[in-house]
C-alpha cells in the first residue's frame, strides 16, 4: 500500500511541494484554542486536551504519567542524532545484537513517517514527510494492551504510569508482543549472555553495563523508559543524548507546570494509532 | 482397564513402536530448542507466534468438536451415537493433551509456566484458556472413564457423573470461544479483531472435529472389527455438512465486511493470505487450495448419494479436515501478524526442529488416542460377546 502511494506521490510531482511548513498552522489553530479554553475555565492543564484527545476517548489518567515529546523536525535537522539515541539507549540497557533480522531485539528504533504513522493518511502527501524518519519505541500507553494480555503480570504499569517488565517472571508465552499495536516489542529468541570460548560476549558489542541486568532467553523486552536512571534524578538515556536540541521532552504529561505539558500546550502533536484507544503516551510534533 | 491397552497383534505393535519413535525423534528436537532458545524456530519479532500456536489454535477445535457427539447422545438421546460418543470424549481428552503440549513447547520459559498459577491474573485471556482447557480435558477424563468403566462391568454408569456430563457441554463452547478471545481482544491485529471469529472457530471445530472422527471411526472398523454403526455415520455427516456450511458462511461475511468497507486494516491480510500483498505470496497457494478443497468437499456431502458411498464419504471428510487445517492451523495464527504494526511484512519459515517438535505432538497425541481407543475398542468387543 504504502509504496505504492508514494509512488503516486511521486509521479503527481507532489513531492516539491514544502509540506512540513503545514503543521505550523495546526499550530497556530491549536494556539488558539488552548488560549480559548484556559481562559474560559481558568485551568491551564485543559490547554493540551485536543493533544492529548487523539490518544483515545474517556477520562484523562490522573496521577503521575510519564511521557514524551518526539520532535521530527528537529530529527531531520540534527542528522545521525536519532542513531545517537539509540546508540545510547542500546548500550545503557544492554540490548543484544544478534545480527539478523530474525533475532533482532531492539527499544527504539527509526522507520520513515509513513510505517511509523500507519494509521495517519498519507494520502496526498508530500513524499519528504512519508519518507521522514521518526523515532519509534514503547508508548508507554496509558491503557496499554500489552499490561492486559500478560497472564503473569511480569508486564505491568508502575505508579509512574511506566509499562516496565519483570524479566524474571516472564514465561515467554509472548501474548503482549501479539497485543502491542505498535510492535515495540522483542523477545530473547536465543541466549543473549552467550560468550566466545575467549570469554568475551558475541552479542554484547560494546560490552556489558553493570548498571542494568543482561537478560535471559525466553523472556520479552521493551523500552523502559530508564526506571534506575529517573530513580537518580537522571533523564532517560536517549533524551539526554539528544543535548540541547529539545527534540525529545520527558516529563509527567499529568503536571500541567512540567516543561512537556507546555510543550503539548503550545504544539499540535500527534500520537501513533489513536484509534486503537491506548492512549499512548509518546507524543510526536511533525 | 489400562491392561486392555497391552494386549494387541503386531499390527498394533508396530503403530505404537512407529508412534514412540517419531516422539522421541521430536523430543530430541525439544531438547534441543530448549538449550539454544526458541530462535531454534523460524519465529520472529514480526510473527512472534507459529506453527505451534496455531496447531494449538486448530486442536482446540478438535477437542470442542467432541461435543457434537455427547450433546445429541446424552441430551437428546440420540441412541445411534451409542457407540461412538466415548470416541468423542476420548479425543477429546488427546487434543487436549496435544493443546497443553504445544502450549508448553511454545513457551520461552517453560520451567515457569506455573506463574499463571501463582499469579492469577483474571485479565489475561491466557489465564481463561488455561482454566477452560484443563477443566474441559478433567471433565472428559471424568466422564469417559467412568462411563467406561460401568460398561466394562455391565453395570449402568453412577448417577452422579451426568452434572459433569452436562457441564461439559457448554464448557466445550467455552474452550473454542476463550480460545478466540485470545485473538479477537486485540486492538492492534484488524484480522483478528472481528467479533464473528469465536462463531468462526465454533463452526469450524464441529467441521473438523467429528470429520477426523469419522475417519478414525472408519480406520476402526477395518483394523478392530468396531462398527460405529451406520446411522451413526449419516449422522454425523449431517452435522459436519452444516457446520462446514457455517465456516463457509462466515468467512464470505469476513470477505464483505473487508472488501465492501474497503478498510485497509481490514483488506490486508485477506490481501496477503488469497491474492499476495505487494510481493509476498507465500501463504496464497495453500489458502486458495484450502478454500477449493473445503468448498467443493461441503458440496459432496451435501448428495446423500454421496455420503453413502463410504469411500467418497471418507474422502470429503479427509478433504474438508485438510482445508480446514490449512485455514485455521496456518493462515489464521500467520495471517493475523501480516502486515506487522508498522505495515511491514515479514513472513514465516518453520524449521526442521519446529516441525520435528510439532509431528512429536501429532504422534503424542495419536499414541493417547490409540491407547484410549484400544480399551473402548476392547471393552466394546467384550460387550458383544
Ligand atoms: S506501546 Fe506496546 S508495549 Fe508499550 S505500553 Fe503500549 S502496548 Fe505496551
Ligand atoms: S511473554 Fe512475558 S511479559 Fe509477555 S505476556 Fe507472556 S509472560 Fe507476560
Amino acid at each position: 500500500m504504502d509504496v505504492k502511494r508514494r509512488k503516486f506521490l511521486k509521479i503527481a510531482g507532489l513531492s516539491a511541494v514544502a509540506g512540513l511548513g503545514v503543521p505550523s498552522a495546526f499550530t497556530n489553530l491549536l494556539q488558539g484554542e488552548a488560549l480559548a479554553s484556559s481562559s474560559g475555565q481558568g485551568n491551564p492543564a485543559e490547554g493540551h486536551k485536543p493533544a492529548g484527545g487523539h490518544g483515545g476517548h474517556g477520562e484523562e489518567s490522573t496521577g503521575t504519567q510519564y511521557g514524551m515529546v518526539i520532535d521530527i523536525k528537529k530529527f531531520a535537522e540534527h542528522q545521525g542524532l536519532a542513531d545517537r539515541c539509540i546508540n545510547a539507549c542500546h548500550t545503557e540497557h544492554n540490548v543484544p545484537d544478534f545480527g539478523n533480522p530474525k533475532d533482532e531485539i531492539k527499544w527504539i528504533w527509526t522507520d520513515d513517517y509513513a510505517h511509523g504513522f500507519t494509521e495517519h493518511s498519507q494520502y496526498k502527501r508530500n513524499a519528504g514527510l512519508n519518507e521522514l524518519p521518526v523515532l519509534l519505541t514503547c508508548n508507554h500507553c496509558a491503557n496499554p494492551p500489552c499490561v492486559r494480555a500478560c497472564p503473569t503480570q511480569a508486564t505491568f504499569k508502575n505508579e509512574v504510569g511506566v509499562v516496565v517488565m519483570d524479566f524474571h517472571r516472564c514465561i515467554g508465552c509472548r501474548f503482549c508482543m501479539a497485543a502491542c499495536p505498535y510492535g515495540a516489542r522483542s523477545f530473547n529468541w536465543r541466549n543473549p549472555r552467550e560468550k566466545y570460548a575467549n570469554g568475551n560476549y558475541k552479542f554484547y558489542k560494546n560490552g556489558v553495563n553493570p548498571n542494568y541486568p543482561t537478560r535471559m532467553r525466553g523472556v520479552v523486552e521493551k523500552c523502559n523508559f530508564c526506571p534506575e536512571r529517573l530513580a537518580v534524578g537522571k533523564l532517560p538515556a536517549c533524551v539526554e543524548a539528544t543535548g540541547e536540541t529539545k527534540a525529545m521532552v520527558f516529563g509527567n504529561v499529568n503536571d500541567p507546570n512540567s516543561e512537556i505539558a507546555k510543550v503539548l500546550n503550545s504544539n499540535f502533536t500527534i500520537q501513533r494509532k489513536p484509534a486503537a484507544g491506548t492512549k499512548p503516551s509518546v507524543f510526536y510534533i511533525i | 482397564m489400562l491392561e486392555k491397552a497391552l494386549v494387541g497383534n503386531n499390527k498394533y505393535w508396530a503403530w505404537i513402536f512407529f508412534l514412540l519413535g517419531v516422539i522421541s525423534i521430536g523430543g530430541l528436537f525439544y531438547l534441543y530448542q530448549y538449550n539454544y532458545g526458541l530462535g531454534a524456530t523460524g519465529m520472529s519479532r514480526d510473527v512472534s507466534w507459529g506453527i505451534y500456536i496455531a496447531q494449538f489454535t486448530f486442536m482446540v477445535g478438535v477437542a470442542a468438536g467432541g461435543v457434537m457427539l455427547v450433546l445429541p447422545y446424552y441430551i437428546h438421546d440420540y441412541k445411534a451415537f451409542g457407540k461412538i460418543t466415548i470416541l468423542g470424549e476420548f479425543m477429546a481428552i488427546a487434543a487436549v493433551a496435544m493443546c497443553i503440549m504445544f502450549i508448553t513447547a511454545d513457551l520461552g520459559q517453560p520451567m515457569r509456566i506455573m506463574n499463571v498459577i501463582l499469579h492469577p491474573t483474571p485479565n489475561s485471556m491466557l489465564f481463561w484458556d488455561m482454566l477452560v482447557l484443563n477443566g474441559y480435558l478433567f471433565l472428559n477424563a471424568i466422564c469417559g472413564w467412568v462411563i467406561l468403566n460401568a460398561h466394562n462391568k455391565g453395570v449402568p454408569y453412577p448417577k452422579w457423573v451426568k452434572p459433569f456430563i452436562y457441564l461439559s457441554i457448554p464448557w466445550a463452547f467455552s474452550i473454542h470461544t476463550v480460545t478466540a478471545f485470545l485473538y479477537c481482544g486485540l486492538p492492534g491485529r484488524h484480522f483478528w479483531l472481528t467479533a464473528i471469529l469465536a462463531p468462526r472457530f465454533l463452526a469450524s471445530a464441529f467441521a473438523a472435529g467429528p470429520a477426523l472422527l469419522v475417519l478414525i471411526a472408519m480406520l476402526l472398523k477395518r483394523v478392530a472389527n468396531f462398527d460405529a454403526g451406520e446411522k451413526a455415520f449419516q449422522k454425523l455427516g449431517t452435522i459436519i455438512t452444516y457446520a462446514a456450511l457455517a465456516n463457509f458462511f462466515f468467512l464470505g461475511l469476513e470477505f464483505f465486511v473487508a472488501y465492501y468497507s474497503q478498510l485497509p486494516g481490514h483488506m490486508h491480510t485477506l490481501d496477503y493470505l488469497f491474492w499476495g500483498h505487494e510481493e509476498f505470496d507465500n501463504l496464497v497457494l495453500p489458502m486458495r487450495f484450502s478454500l477449493t478443497i473445503g468448498l467443493v468437499a461441503t458440496t459432496m456431502l451435501l448428495f446423500p448419494q454421496i455420503k453413502k458411498k463410504e469411500g467418497m464419504f471418507a474422502l470429503s471428510c479427509a478433504m474438508l479436515f485438510l482445508s480446514l487445517w490449512i485455514d485455521k492451523g496456518v493462515g489464521m495464527v500467520l495471517g493475523g501478524f501480516v502486515p506487522n504494526p508498522m505495515g511491514r511484512i515479514t513472513e514465516y519459515y518453520p524449521t526442521v526442529p519446529e516441525i520435528g517438535i510439532t509431528l512429536a505432538v501429532w504422534a503424542a497425541g495419536a499414541l493417547i488416542l490409540t491407547i484410549l481407543f484400544k480399551i473402548a475398542v476392547t471393552v466394546a468387543a467384550d460387550d458383544d460377546h
